[in-house]
């Protein structure tokens, strides 16, 4: 069984550890926040300017002034600071935040990433993809294993990249891939989802990877 | 030297031209200068070049301003929220240049501090850093992008003082501070305005020197993109979560 959109998130949330300052993008990986373990503390960034939020407000609470990077109303917490766009991103590509989770449209082997635009449509612009992939420690890619039965796990992007080389685990409905983005290593299967067969993975993945001794 | 003025449109007397580039602060609808937007509206100033995070939405913001056609170019990095915006774009009526968003709020920063270029991992190995120089640090690609100016930059600000002096509030500081620094001439409006003494000053964000001209605004109307909340029943909600009404 294929995992759903809330189990992709439980999955990330593993990667969470105890003292993480983490960045999640719109779509599933805002559902991450979910599943973060109870006593585990993190602090969740939002890259308009803002470190440490909470859940929604309660309804007649809403502030214009407290949104996230979403343009959702938000609340503070008591670890909450505020700061500058510029503030925001020198923390982002500073190398301070520790791991993104943010969705895509392509992945290929070689960590390569291409979320932000589809020639021939009308671009809506990257907002801050390219600076999170480019400056946080650890980036985990969550989506779909293929859109409408063509693969996104590629030999080579071919749509426009939001970073070269930047991506270190995809986790998809059907498993889970680590890419080892600075050396050689390339991508290696590591989880599948439970009853996922390897051959539906080796369908439905361009991409050239190995497969973890304890799958076989 | 006086600073405050009576109204957006007295602020704006004699610094707006056809064809001028300005910076309007704001994430979204957060924190933006709108009663300033409206008055350069109302001034029917054209071929505006305008570097600002996001571009307002129908009818809000900048949007204001894409309706009447006032602007030629936005430098921007996100602009899926304006109806208006697409069809002009679509036209090509409208020129977009866009900017990863720490990129441009960095370009804005260096250019307030007198640095005109800087070299940065964003962008490298995209279609970004296409035609710009690209250099390698430590084995790693950087490409070089360059500070940016305005001719007038305008922000909103929660409180601010007579000398220019401002505070913000919350997740609506975003772009004001940079862009306060990088205009040739600085127009702040701010929704309480106070006297010298009265704001603390380890609590100011940006020093009165960047600011020329200020405006009270003590009734600007604030304006909610994406509301969303949860129920008062359920106890205890993990952060980002809740539904969308």
């Amino acid at each position: 069984m294929p995992w759903t959109r809330e189990q992709m998130a439980e999955r990330a949330a593993q990667e969470l550890r105890d003292g993480f300052y983490v960045n999640l993008g719109i779509g599933i990986p805002t559902l991450v926040s979910n599943y973060i373990p109870a006593g585990m503390s993190v602090q969740l960034q939002s890259e308009n300017g803002m470190l440490g939020f909470g859940p929604f407000p309660y309804e007649g609470e809403e502030d214009p002034d407290l949104i996230n990077a979403g343009k959702q109303t938000i609340t503070e917490i008591p670890t909450t600071s505020f700061f500058s766009s510029a503030d925001s991103f020198a923390m982002i590509r500073g190398g301070h935040i520790d791991l993104s989770i943010l969705g895509a449209m392509q992945v290929a082997e070689n960590g390569d990433l291409a979320n932000w635009m589809i020639p021939g449509k009308m671009v809506k612009g990257m907002g801050g993809a390219m600076d999170l992939v480019a400056g946080v420690k650890k980036v985990v890619v969550v989506m779909e294993h293929s859109a409408k039965n063509e693969p996104k796990l590629l030999k080579q992007c071919t749509l426009p990249l939001t970073g070269a080389g930047v991506v270190d685990m995809v986790i998809t409905d059907l498993g889970v891939f680590t890419i080892d983005k600075k050396g050689k290593g390339g991508m290696t299967l590591i989880e599948l989802a439970p009853g996922v067969p390897l051959e539906e993975i080796r369908a439905k993945t361009e991409a050239a990877y190995k497969v973890d001794g304890r799958l076989n | 030297m006086k600073k405050v003025y009576p109204d957006a449109r007295a602020a704006l007397a004699g610094l707006l031209k056809d064809d001028m580039v300005i910076m309007a602060g704001g994430f979204g609808l957060c924190g933006i200068p709108e009663t300033l937007i409206q008055a350069i509206r109302d001034s029917g100033v054209k071929g505006l070049t305008v570097v600002s995070n996001n571009a307002g939405i129908d009818g809000v913001g900048l949007g204001l301003l894409l309706d009447t056609k006032q602007i030629r170019k936005m430098i921007s990095s996100y602009v899926g929220e304006n109806k208006t915006f697409a069809q002009q774009y679509l036209a090509g009526e409208l020129e977009i240049e866009f900017n990863p968003q720490g990129t441009l709020a960095e370009r804005i920063r260096a250019g307030g501090a007198g640095i005109p270029a800087f070299f940065t991992r964003t962008g490298a190995g995209t279609s970004i850093a296409e035609g710009k120089e690209e250099r390698e640090f430590n084995g790693e690609r950087y490409v070089m992008e360059r500070g940016l100016v305005a001719d007038l930059s305008i922000v909103h600000a929660w409180m601010g003082d007579s000398e220019g002096n401002l505070v913000y509030r919350k997740t609506a500081r975003n772009f004001n501070p940079m862009m306060a620094t990088a205009g040739k001439v600085t127009v702040a409006e701010v929704e309480h305005l106070v006297q010298p003494g009265d704001l603390n000053p380890d609590h100011i964000i940006t020093p009165g020197v960047y600011v020329k001209r200020i405006v009270h605004v003590p009734n600007a109307e604030k304006h909610i993109e994406q509301r969303t909340v949860r129920k008062r029943d359920k106890a205890a909600a993990p952060a980002g979560t809740g539904e969308e009404v």
